[in-house]
């Protein structure tokens, strides 16, 4: 799957439940394994913190305890950079888990909320205004009870205007369930 | 994850319908599957799909000093990358044997046949030249990688437009893209890699092999030439023996290949071309979609916030105040913090020794505020604030007594706490160490 909000484009692909390594094997669930590309260079030290927030946001929604001693693994490739990369790749893992077929106990998206420096929120900012802003915010929030399952920041922001980002980004979750909802259909009505 | 295996019966009849010239996809021996070129916003990046091989490209550049023994000529760098999502047997970071031969059929074909002029690269000779780099990634493997490949990396520098520059005495300038129009590479010819697979010892052959007719393949030659008929490079692996009529009937068959996808790749060019002076929108997000029925794209959809403030406050005066719990960090050194106390020592007798000197050192020590402390507060209360039901406590550390040495160095003073509190693991481990050495004089 390959959401792009505005130019930012992610592809991703998932390869599991599936045979797994000795050594990565978990007893009693699945190991879920997430490999992020950058279209330039060689992976990173970013590449890595930005896979290891979305195992673990993977891992709370995937039933892993269905598949003992398996492994999961979501690949994601970065197509294009214009913005809310974290977001993009939030979206294309859930889209990627729910095309697979994995079970899950809930859906999840990102929603990236920039604070300018006058202290307006900007959601799904370009790579210039994130750039220009104070602060920029990305949560994953979950479909069940729009609850907030990843939460991460850079730059400084009071607790009412993250309180504040957390709102609005719940009520764009509500916009992009409902993507989710509508390309899923799309998706099974043509093939 | 381990590829699947081909099965003897599904291998038996790949090579009994090729014996009869009969391809699995109902192709002809000659034929080529659909070549698709997209472009992507940034200039220098483009998607080939080959059938359902797809290869993304993208070319970088960077000011950089030239090598030692060719100071006049810029450095091109390819690299290709097989994805893990291409197919489930590719693991990231093994060094196959076939990407190994991937990335030097790409660098023989594109460096070595001199396609891209590297002396318009240099800007000052010896000191600037430009650094070229392209990077493949294997999206999906269908067969065929090297063809798809080659296409991609040609039409990906052939689209790539780098920074325009001035030179002036010993100054150079280089200019946005507001400022001054970037500037294309200059390309001679564009070289294109035609694969043939072999089989029953060279007694059949197939353009453009898929997955499962490379599996069964018994040799492969990879011819790359470009339009005027020369041939760049020309490469034959898997042992098999080869008459040279078979070869000469095969440089025919691609010469005939590449006239028709150079045609094509310049066709895309010109169209992409076109879409950007006319203002249009152009990248991946506006020509997957109408590509592909099973894609689908919104428009920018437009949030209401207008409640977001009360709804903010609301949840603030609902929620918990922070808890105090925690303690106030206690500045002992410069660049030496520590939050929360230790726990008592749960070893047993082995340190009761150093239970009383730390004691002594501890009551020396002083506390005092600095500005790393608000920082660090507002951190711990936002921190609070996400997990609205359950107040964290952090005096909980899980370290022993502390005894702090004088640094060595002051490190700076903004650290976040996390990061101090890693830091006093690894200072109270490092002292710990120092203390045992201490006891056995």
């Amino acid at each position: 799957s390959s959401p792009s909000p505005g130019d930012t484009s992610v592809l991703a692909g998932l390869y599991g439940p599936a045979e797994v390594k000795g050594s990565k094997e978990l007893p009693d669930r699945a190991a879920l394994e997430v490999l992020l590309r950058p279209k330039v260079g060689l992976p990173g030290v970013i590449e890595h913190s930005r896979e290891q927030l979305l195992r673990q946001t993977c891992e709370a929604v995937v039933l892993g305890t269905l598949h003992p001693r398996t492994a999961i693994t979501l690949v994601l490739q970065v197509l294009s950079d214009a913005g809310s990369l974290l977001a993009c790749c939030l979206n294309a893992a859930c889209m990627g888990l729910l095309d697979a077929g994995l079970p899950l106990s809930s859906l999840f998206c990102g929603v990236t909320c920039a604070l300018d420096p006058n202290g307006a929120i900007v959601l799904d900012p370009t790579t210039r205004q994130e750039q220009e802003a104070r602060a920029v915010l990305t949560f994953a929030i979950d479909s069940a009870e729009r609850k907030v399952l990843m939460a991460t920041t850079k730059g400084s922001c009071s607790v009412e205007e993250m309180q504040q980002c957390l709102a609005a980004a719940q009520r764009a979750a509500d916009t992009i369930f409902q993507f989710y909802r509508d390309s899923v259909r799309r998706r099974y009505s043509k093939s | 994850m381990k590829a699947t295996p081909l099965s003897n019966c599904e291998r038996r009849f790949l090579l009994r319908a090729i014996e009869e010239r009969k391809r699995l996809d109902g192709r002809q021996c000659y034929d080529y599957r659909n070549v698709r070129i997209s472009f992507g916003a940034d200039y220098g990046c483009c998607i080939v799909e080959l059938g359902k091989t797809r290869v993304l490209a993208q070319v970088s550049c960077e000011l950089v000093p030239p090598k030692p023994n060719r100071p006049t000529e810029g450095i091109l760098f390819f690299n290709l990358e097989l994805s893990p999502m291409a197919a489930p047997g590719f693991e990231p970071g093994r060094q196959s044997e076939l990407l190994v031969k991937l990335n030097r059929l790409i660098e023989r074909c594109l460096r070595n046949s001199k396609c891209v002029d590297t002396e318009s690269l240099c800007i000052i000779a010896g000191e600037k030249v430009w650094q070229i780099r392209l990077d493949l990634h294997l999206l999906n493997h269908d067969g065929n990688i090297i063809d798809a490949a080659s296409i991609a990396g040609i039409v990906a520098l052939c689209h790539f437009r780098r920074p325009d520059v001035s030179v002036q005495g010993e100054e150079v300038t280089v200019y946005t893209p507001e400022e001054r129009d970037p500037v294309p590479l200059s390309i001679h010819h564009m070289p294109v890699c035609v694969s043939f697979a072999f089989f029953q010892q060279g007694t059949y052959l197939l353009v453009d092999p898929s997955e499962c007719e490379e599996r069964v393949m018994d040799g492969l030659l990879v011819i790359a030439m470009n339009k005027h008929r020369e041939i760049c490079t020309i490469q034959s692996s898997g042992g098999i023996m080869l008459v040279k009529d078979q070869v000469l009937r095969c440089s025919k068959i691609t010469a005939v290949k590449v006239a028709e996808i150079t045609e094509l790749i310049q066709k895309a060019l010109e169209n992409d071309q076109k879409v950007r002076k006319e203002g249009g929108k152009f990248g991946f997000a506006e020509s997957i979609p109408n590509q592909k029925i099973t894609a689908f794209k919104i428009e920018r959809a437009a949030i209401d916030t207008n409640n977001v403030e009360e709804q903010a406050e609301e949840i603030i005066a609902k929620a918990d105040p922070p808890s105090e719990v925690f303690a106030k960090p206690i500045l002992h050194t410069p660049g030496t913090a520590q939050i929360g106390e230790g726990i008592e020592n749960s070893w047993g007798d082995l340190e009761e020794s150093e239970r009383e000197e730390a004691a002594e050192e501890e009551g020396e020590i002083e506390a005092a505020a600095f500005e790393c402390q608000k920082m660090e507060t507002e951190d711990t209360s936002t921190m609070s604030e996400t997990k609205k039901d359950e107040p964290i406590v952090l005096s909980d550390s899980e370290e022993e007594e502390v005894i702090i040495l004088e640094p060595q160095e002051v490190p700076k003073k903004t650290r976040t706490q996390t990061n101090s509190k890693q830091e006093n693991t690894s200072k109270k481990a490092f002292n710990k160490r120092r203390k045992k050495k201490r006891a056995a004089y």
